[in-house]
């Protein structure tokens, strides 16, 4: 589903952010990425969803090679994957149901389609009674919902979270894991970069680990 | 573990195919959407939107303005009409006789339509009773006054006329050619800057319009920089972005249409009176020529155009720079 290949990344400054870096993962898998806060964790999703292009090697997503993915076409492949970030990227001035419904818009859905794919993605994250609210009347860990419910509201084959609980505290932090361990059941591709060992160790699943812009495969 | 997501992608797949006129549908609901919200981001707030609308009216007001002048000016000076006289005095003691073979003579020259002969004794009676100075020309021994041949042309054309008129005075018997082309020829030429000024102050104005709508739309795509980052970070396209600052655009430029057409009636309902009484002194049934439906209609999409074409200005100097970080 993803793969890279020798990828490596400097940024114009001269910051080795990633190192010959090749892994791959197979559809339906669920991997932490881990390591020091400026190992290259963000910059490999940046890759992903070609907020980044890399200055070596190789990046595909579903068979596609991002390399050849023009300018034009990006939208598209920012739409088959699910992004959440640490900053929730939320818009404050829409509703919650508006923040939900801007991918479905964006890509033409009906009215009808959007009312309820929105209400089944705001159910699923538990804030079905919030969607008439603003985001800044949430706590951060439904804001923080909120984002995923717009990463998951078009079905996206793949979930990609940027230190998804990197503001929580350890029970919310464990509910919003949880919420991507079930999305990960029913066969969505999900990684999840973060520093919060203890998570990742017992959430038992496969772990890559960068350092440096180098990465090495953790052994479970 | 395989097996969900491509199920997953090929019910995707299905509905992209049988949700085609959903899609259009949706698409042109968008579109409604974009433009409400647009428009009443706009109403929200109105005092600073006013201002930008009376600007931008008083921009489009200006040439509009200026051509109706020109029009109203063409009209009244057309009404001098297409007849022109042209009065060759003949010299003195010139025999009748031949001076009316010369005013059957003119007839068959094809710039001519007709003619007519007014001896100078017919002259110095005709003078007698209009101007009073009968007494005064009792006392002259002989009469001053010279045989003319009045002479209706065929052309109004007054580069023709001007031809006409130095043939004319080629006659052995014709002493002076009197018509007064010069001020004719003033007024074509006003008339001709007049269109070339309103062409001109149209055009900076118009890029005034562009420059005032284009920097608007910059600070708003400012204004809302993180929600572009936003909307493009979850796949919004182009065309998805652009939308919303194309009908903030539309708007600015409709509702400036709307100032200039109310400023431009305002300005000739005042005008009309006063300008109605003057030119009837020359043409009694002068009317100020107003916007009609079909001016309307130009000036509102005029406005419209230009402020789509400043956003789109805009928008293509500014949104590609704004990228997800
Ligand atoms: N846009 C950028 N320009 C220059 N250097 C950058 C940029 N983004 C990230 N970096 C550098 O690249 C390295 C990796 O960053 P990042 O991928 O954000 O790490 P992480 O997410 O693991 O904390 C860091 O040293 C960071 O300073
Ligand atoms: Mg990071």
């Amino acid at each position: 589903m993803i793969r890279f290949d020798e990828v490596s990344k400097r940024y114009p400054g001269g910051k080795e952010a990633l190192v010959r870096v090749s892994f791959e993962l197979e559809a339906g898998e669920m991997v932490f990425l881990t390591g020091h806060s400026g190992a290259g964790k963000s910059t490999m999703m940046k890759l992903i969803i070609l907020m980044e292009r890399p200055s070596q090697g190789q990046v595909f997503l579903a068979g596609t090679n991002l390399s050849r993915v023009s300018r034009r076409q990006i939208p598209a492949v920012r739409r088959s994957v699910g992004v959440v970030f640490q900053n929730h990227q939320l818009l404050f001035d829409r509703t919650v149901f508006d923040n939900v419904a801007l991918p479905l818009a964006i890509a033409g859905f009906g009215h009808r389609e959007v009312g309820r794919r929105v209400r089944a993605a705001l159910s699923k994250v538990g804030l079905s009674d919030k969607e008439k609210l603003f985001p800044v009347t949430l706590s951060g860990g439904e804001q923080q919902r909120v984002g995923i419910a717009r990463a998951v509201v078009n079905k996206p084959a793949v979930l990609l979270a940027d230190e998804p609980t990197g503001n929580l505290d350890p029970e919310l932090s464990k509910e919003i894991m949880d919420l991507f361990h079930q999305f990960n059941q029913v066969g969505v591709t999900v990684m999840i970069a973060t520093h919060d060992l203890g998570l990742v160790s017992r959430m038992k699943r496969r772990e890559l680990k960068l350092d440096h812009g180098r990465l090495e495969e953790v052994a479970l | 573990m395989t097996k969900t997501p491509a199920s997953s992608k090929s019910s995707g797949a299905t509905t992209a195919v049988t949700s085609f006129r959903a899609k259009a549908l949706s698409w042109a609901s968008h579109h409604r959407r974009v433009a409400v919200e647009s428009l009443s981001s706009l109403l929200a707030t109105w005092l600073t939107s006013l201002m930008t609308w009376l600007v931008i009216g008083i921009a489009l007001a200006l040439p509009i303005i200026l051509y109706l002048m020109l029009v109203n000016v063409a009209e009244i000076s057309g009404e001098w009409d297409g007849q022109p006289r042209i009065s060759l005095y003949l010299v003195h003691g010139a025999a009748e006789t031949e001076a009316r073979d010369l005013a059957q003579r003119l007839l068959e020259r094809p710039d001519i339509e007709s003619t007519s002969f007014i001896s100078s004794v017919d002259a110095l009676v005709e003078f007698r009773a209009i101007s009073g100075f009968g007494d005064v020309l009792n006392t002259l021994d002989h009469n001053p006054l010279p045989a003319v041949i009045e002479i209706r042309p065929s052309t109004t054309d007054v580069s023709q006329l001007r031809l006409q008129v130095t043939s004319l005075a080629g006659y052995e018997l014709v002493d002076s050619v009197a018509f007064d082309l010069e001020w004719i020829e003033r007024l074509f030429a006003i008339l001709q800057f007049g269109e070339r000024l309103v062409a001109a102050v149209g055009f900076v104005l118009a890029l005034g319009v562009l420059l005032i709508i284009g920097n608007t739309i910059r600070l708003a795509i400012e204004n809302r920089r993180s929600e572009i980052e936003i909307v493009k970070l979850v796949g919004g396209t182009d065309s998805f972005v652009r939308r919303p600052f194309l009908y903030l655009g539309f708007w600015y430029g409709l509702g400036g249409a709307v100032c200039a057409w109310i400023l431009v009636q305002g300005s000739l309902i005042f005008l009309s009176a006063p300008v109605e009484t003057l030119a009837q002194s020359y043409r009694d049934d002068f009317a100020l020529s107003g916007l009609g439906v079909l001016d309307s209609c130009i000036i509102l999409g005029t406005g419209s155009a230009l402020g789509i074409l400043g956003a789109l200005v805009a928008v293509s100097r500014h949104l590609k720079a704004i990228e997800p970080k």
